[in-house]
């Protein structure tokens, strides 16, 4: 279930480019941390490198450890494929499988891993779809494609598509930054509901946002155009927002620059 | 009566009547235009009607599609292209069986595994692959099955030759559509914790199916006019032969090759008959792979 995710000294690069440098970060479980910074500041690149979603690019690559319930994702001899089966992840715009029904998206994690038993897939599908609020509005209509939904539909699909495997962490890529207020309203309160039973770290543009459903924040910045990212300083949303450590996270979040 | 100062409009009019110059200019594209597509649909409407007026008769002949020219003398209004529509489905076939999965493959180690040198090499191959002439396929297969393996002339040999031409062109089409397939379903396929080849199988040939039926199906529809390979790698034959590695056999392009040999009336309508009944062939698969494409489409209602 939720496990607490700790990043120590990730160095991360594309190709020659040092993208990150130096971040150290603890996650616990069961709530939510929320990364914010600038633009290019590196806040998904971290996240990426939390589920090695990063190497999937080209010529990238990282140092450090970063450490899932106290054990390496990145030790040699771990499978990759494993580390994304127990840290999921919800992306920017949502991506639902075009040639799969809303059912065979939610369950094609565990489909395509195997799981043969058709009661059981039909009893996975509904609860992940009531645990992303969606199962009320798609439940007539579970044979019809993905892309029938509405945006933010097609966004709390992907994330019911996400948590129908149980992974122990939910990472989410500005999962709201595609949608409209309203269906950013609804994934926000499904966050909220969400971390009773998942970790979760959110990349967010919106520091409202970032307010109002976390726990934690995390403040990235880059000292200038080619230069890495870096973590500025994490703590408590509250402190963060209202007391921050750091004079360059005030000026961040008062909008004096950014 | 004069206008006083208040009433004249305080500003000229912002939009003016198009120039007469404009409306020449205009006219003028206008014409050419249309000119130039009235000049190139009329030699496509002349080969398609001239086909049609000259070939109809031997299509509606009882004979046309059921029996061959076994026993038919040159001259005479009997038989039909039954050997050579058989000879022309199974090497285009027999092709189609080895280059699109070999074509597929290609196209799946260069979207998904290619990097480095030998993507490079094997994109250069391809792209050269896909500018050899028909008779230097021909030639190249008559070299290494003929002369060097010592086989006889088959049509087994000319599938061969068709899958040189083929191949390229599956490549190529498979290429673009798996690359029209968006990274981020790859990326959610992993982040669900899918193998990579899972991910290749299950999401991302799916996406792309009906890009990729639709090319292979073109490209099946070109080879089957193909003429240099049937000219050098198998012989002409009167009647029927089911056997693609033994003995000869007569496709559609063989067939109006030789009977451009045969200069009585019959011989005549034989030809037109065949050039129609190929054209329509290859419009059939043309017609399969719409189809095929429409039935295999991402459906979003």
């Amino acid at each position: 279930m939720a496990k607490r995710l700790d990043a120590k000294d990730l160095n991360i690069y594309y190709g020659k480019f040092q993208a990150v440098a130096e971040v150290t970060l603890a996650v616990p479980p069961r709530n939510v941390t929320a990364f914010i910074g600038p633009s290019g500041c590196g806040k998904s690149t971290v996240l990426r490198t939390l589920n090695r979603m990063h190497e999937v690019t080209p010529g990238a690559r990282v140092e450090g450890e970063v450490l899932l319930d106290g054990e390496d994702i990145y030790a040699g001899g771990v499978d990759p494929v494993d580390v994304r089966r127990t840290i999921g992840m919800v992306f920017q715009r949502p991506n639902p499988f075009p040639t799969m029904s809303i059912k065979d998206n939610v369950i094609a994690g565990l489909r395509l891993a195997g799981v043969r038993d058709k009661s059981r897939l039909d009893e996975v599908a509904e609860r992940a779809l009531r645990g992303a609020n969606l199962w009320n509005e798609v439940s007539d209509r579970l044979n019809k494609p993905g892309g029938s939904l509405s945006g933010g539909q097609q966004q709390r699909l992907c994330i019911a598509r996400a948590i129908a495997v149980q992974p122990a962490v939910l990472l989410m890529d500005e999962p709201c930054s595609a949608l409209d207020p309203i269906s950013t309203l609804a994934i926000e309160d499904l966050i909220a509901e969400l971390k009773k039973e998942y970790t979760i770290v959110i990349v967010t543009h919106n520091m409202q946002q970032a307010a109002r459903v976390s726990d934690q924040t995390a403040f990235f910045n880059l000292a200038g155009v080619g230069q890495p990212g870096k973590l500025i300083e994490i703590d408590d949303t509250e402190k963060i927002f209202s007391n921050p450590g750091q004079q360059a996270t005030e000026d961040y979040i008062s909008g004096r620059f950014g | 009566m004069t206008t006083t100062e208040l009433e004249r409009p305080a500003r000229p009019p912002v939009f003016h009547h198009l120039s007469t110059g404009r409306k020449a200019r205009n006219h003028l594209a206008t014409v050419l235009v249309s000119l130039a597509f009235l000049i190139a649909l009329v030699p496509l409407v002349w080969l398609l009607a001239t086909v049609v007026i000259k070939g109809w008769r031997a299509l509606v002949s009882p004979d046309w599609f059921t029996h061959s020219l076994k026993g038919v003398l040159p001259d005479q209004f009997a038989g039909g292209i039954y050997h050579a529509l058989y000879g022309s489905l199974a090497q285009a076939l027999v092709c189609a069986v080895i280059a699109v999965p070999i074509g597929i493959l290609a196209a799946i180690y260069l979207v998904e595994y290619g990097r480095g040198w030998l993507a490079r090499l094997t994109t250069f191959m391809v792209d050269i692959l896909s500018g050899v002439p028909s008779i230097v396929a021909a030639l190249f297969i008559f070299a290494l099955w003929i002369s060097t393996f010592g086989l006889e002339q088959s049509a087994f040999a000319v599938s061969l030759a068709l899958v040189l031409l083929m191949l390229p062109v599956v490549v190529r089409s498979c290429e673009e559509m798996l690359r029209l397939v968006p990274q981020e379903l790859r990326e959610a396929s992993y982040a669900l914790g899918i193998p990579k080849w899972k991910t290749i199988v299950r999401v991302v040939l799916p996406t792309a199916l009906s890009g990729i039926v639709t090319g292979s199906m073109l490209a099946l529809a070109r080879v089957l006019g193909e003429t240099a390979p049937v000219l050098v790698l198998v012989g002409y034959s009167q009647s029927i032969n089911f056997n693609i590695f033994d003995g000869n056999m007569t496709s559609l392009p063989l067939f109006i090759y030789n009977q451009f040999t045969n200069p009585t009336a019959a011989g005549q309508l034989r030809i037109w008959g065949a050039a129609l009944t190929l054209i329509l062939l290859v419009m059939l698969f043309n017609l399969i792979a719409t189809v095929i494409s429409r039935f295999s489409a991402i459906k979003t209602k």
